[in-house]
């Protein structure tokens, strides 16, 4: 697990992948920041609320090589045939993203700090509300490194992965079109609706578990992918 | 060390593999022969516990490929048909990275890497990127790969195509090093290679096995009758004759006409006779001479061909 998870942390750095991708990312939320900052709000959640968009892009095109290049180079045959398990070889992948995702949501401590130079102070409001931002990035990694392991195609990987981060976010405003029970249903599976309660700097445990449990789901359904191919494979 | 038992893989309808069995004994190499589509690479990658059989058995060490894959993985070196190579790293990073996901103990690592990179000669492009290498040195990555973690069992899928002639020999010379102390199951579709590198072979069509010897005996089993070449400068019709005369001779074939006259001819003895002597004096009194002789031994080429050929027929009936 830790020598996949170090060779794949090289792969980000040592390509332009990464640095584009932090790149875009603050490029984006920065933007978001400085349109925040023109409504002289103090309060940097709902601002975190907003960054959440770009996980539509970021996420799928951090995640759509884990899998998809190692089918498409012959890489496979090297992790399958060697002695390492193949869920330390999935997880440590999944790991490396979610060290990216988690550089990303570093970078982003500087917004707050900019803040409370003037006068916002960091509260325990904002644990919160990162909290929940890192849940949600380690969720939809998660669904990512999924439809990675659904294709050799990256490019097909990564546009699943954008249809399904879609879907999620709008399926809320679907719900509450539709309103009564299906909403309620909606409302309650949708991973986007989980995080009011972070976004209000609420700790509450069932929005934890369910994350947790949803980017679990997903990682062992992933190793399940990868280990059926190989029986039905041609 | 390598059992297989009724191994059959089937893709649907298809039988990729179709019922092998065969043993691989200790510090053997193995040579595993048949056209492209065969099911060399199929079989392989089951007994290396990339893809699982359908019905049959592989144990290597005792230890069974569905029951114990660990176990197994553990002591066979892999180098697939096409070496599985990250190309945005160097060779130095890339065998780190392929010593640490095969588990290799950390105080043999240092020099175990040295004698390897010492054994197929990488020294020199360490430290260059995979994706600048040449053919050749990338074939050599990945035979370092297999080596890693010093496995009992290594099997080699096609390990010398694409290269060219001088790292051929090389590759194979390295191959009959790694023989003296590793079990080696080795694939081809270059007949000479197998003869020159391997103590048996397996021949290998349509799923099924045509046949199992050592290439000598292949040879000798196939190559009963004597044949011979011989270049006779006479008119083509009086030589024919004459030849024809020879008692013990079976059959005679004008090959190619090369001049005017001086004419290549296929001789087929019968067994045990040897008509060199006659043949020469037979021409030597007609006058005409013999301007090349050599006797022609069946090669592992033919074999294959007949073996390969013959299955064919049977299956177009």
């Amino acid at each position: 697990m830790l020598a996949v998870f170090k060779r794949e942390i090289k792969a980000y750095f040592y390509s332009p992948v990464a640095y584009v991708l932090i790149g875009l990312f603050m490029l984006v939320s920065s933007i978001i920041f400085v349109y925040n900052l023109r409504y002289q709000i103090g309060d940097f959640n709902n601002n975190l609320e907003s960054v959440k968009i770009t996980f539509i892009f970021i996420i799928p095109i951090l995640t759509m090589r884990l899998l998809a290049e190692d089918r498409k180079n012959g890489t496979e045959v090297l992790l399958v045939t060697s002695p390492s398990s193949l869920s330390g070889i999935v997880v440590g992948k999944y790991l490396a993203a979610l060290f990216v995702f988690l550089v990303m949501t570093a970078l982003t401590f500087i917004y707050p700090a900019v803040l409370a130079i003037f006068g916002a102070p960091i509260t325990a409001k904002l644990i919160g509300a990162y909290v929940g931002f890192i849940l949600l990035g380690a969720a939809l990694v998660s669904i990512g490194i999924f439809a990675s392991s659904l294709t050799e195609n990256q490019i097909i990987a990564a546009v699943v992965s954008f249809i399904s981060i879609l879907v999620m976010l709008f399926v809320d405003s679907v719900g509450s079109i539709i309103g009564g029970n299906v909403a309620k249903v909606i409302t309650w599976i949708s991973l986007f609706s989980r995080q009011q309660d972070f976004t209000n700097g609420i700790l509450n445990l069932s929005p934890i578990v369910y994350f947790l449990s949803f980017t679990v789901v997903f990682i062992f359904l992933t190793i399940r992918v990868v280990e059926k191919r190989r029986w039905s494979q041609g | 060390m390598i059992e297989i038992q009724n191994l059959t893989k089937s893709y649907g309808q298809i039988k990729a593999v179709n019922d092998i069995s065969f043993t691989v004994e200790k510090g053997e190499i193995l040579g595993f022969l048949g056209p492209n589509g065969a099911g060399k690479s199929t079989t392989m990658n089951i007994i290396t516990g990339f893809i699982p059989s359908t019905e049959g058995t592989v144990k290597v060490c005792g230890y069974d490929i569905m029951e114990n894959p660990k176990e197994v993985k553990r002591r066979i070196g892999y180098l697939p048909e096409q070496p599985p190579l990250y190309v945005d790293m160097t060779v130095q990073e890339y065998l780190d990275f392929a010593s640490e996901l095969k588990m290799v103990d950390k105080k043999q690592k240092k020099s175990q890497m040295a004698d390897i990179l010492e054994l197929v000669k990488l020294g020199d492009v360490r430290n260059r990127l995979i994706k600048n290498l040449s053919k050749g040195y990338k074939q050599r990555v990945g035979l370092a790969q297999a080596l890693l973690g010093n496995p009992d069992v290594l099997i080699l899928d096609e390990p010398t195509v694409g290269l060219d002639p001088k790292q051929i020999i090389e590759i194979r010379k390295l191959i009959k090093a790694l023989g003296k102390q590793h079990t080696i199951i080795l694939s081809s579709h270059i007949l000479p290679e197998v003869s020159a590198v391997c103590e048996r072979v397996v021949i290998i069509n349509k799923g099924q096995i045509a046949a199992i010897d050592t290439p000598e005996n292949l040879s000798k089993g196939f190559g009963s009758d004597r044949r011979l070449a011989v270049t006779v400068a006479g008119p083509k019709s009086s030589v024919t004759g004459a030849i024809k005369e020879i008692s013990g001779v079976r059959y005679i074939e004008p090959n190619i006409e090369k001049e005017k006259d001086v004419v290549s001819y296929i001789i087929e003895a019968e067994k045990d006779i040897d008509v060199r002597r006659p043949l020469f004096f037979a021409m030597a009194k007609l006058g005409y001479p013999i301007l090349e002789l050599k006797s022609l031994n069946l090669s592992l080429e033919d074999i294959f061909l007949q073996l390969t050929t013959t299955e064919e027929k049977e299956v177009g009936r």
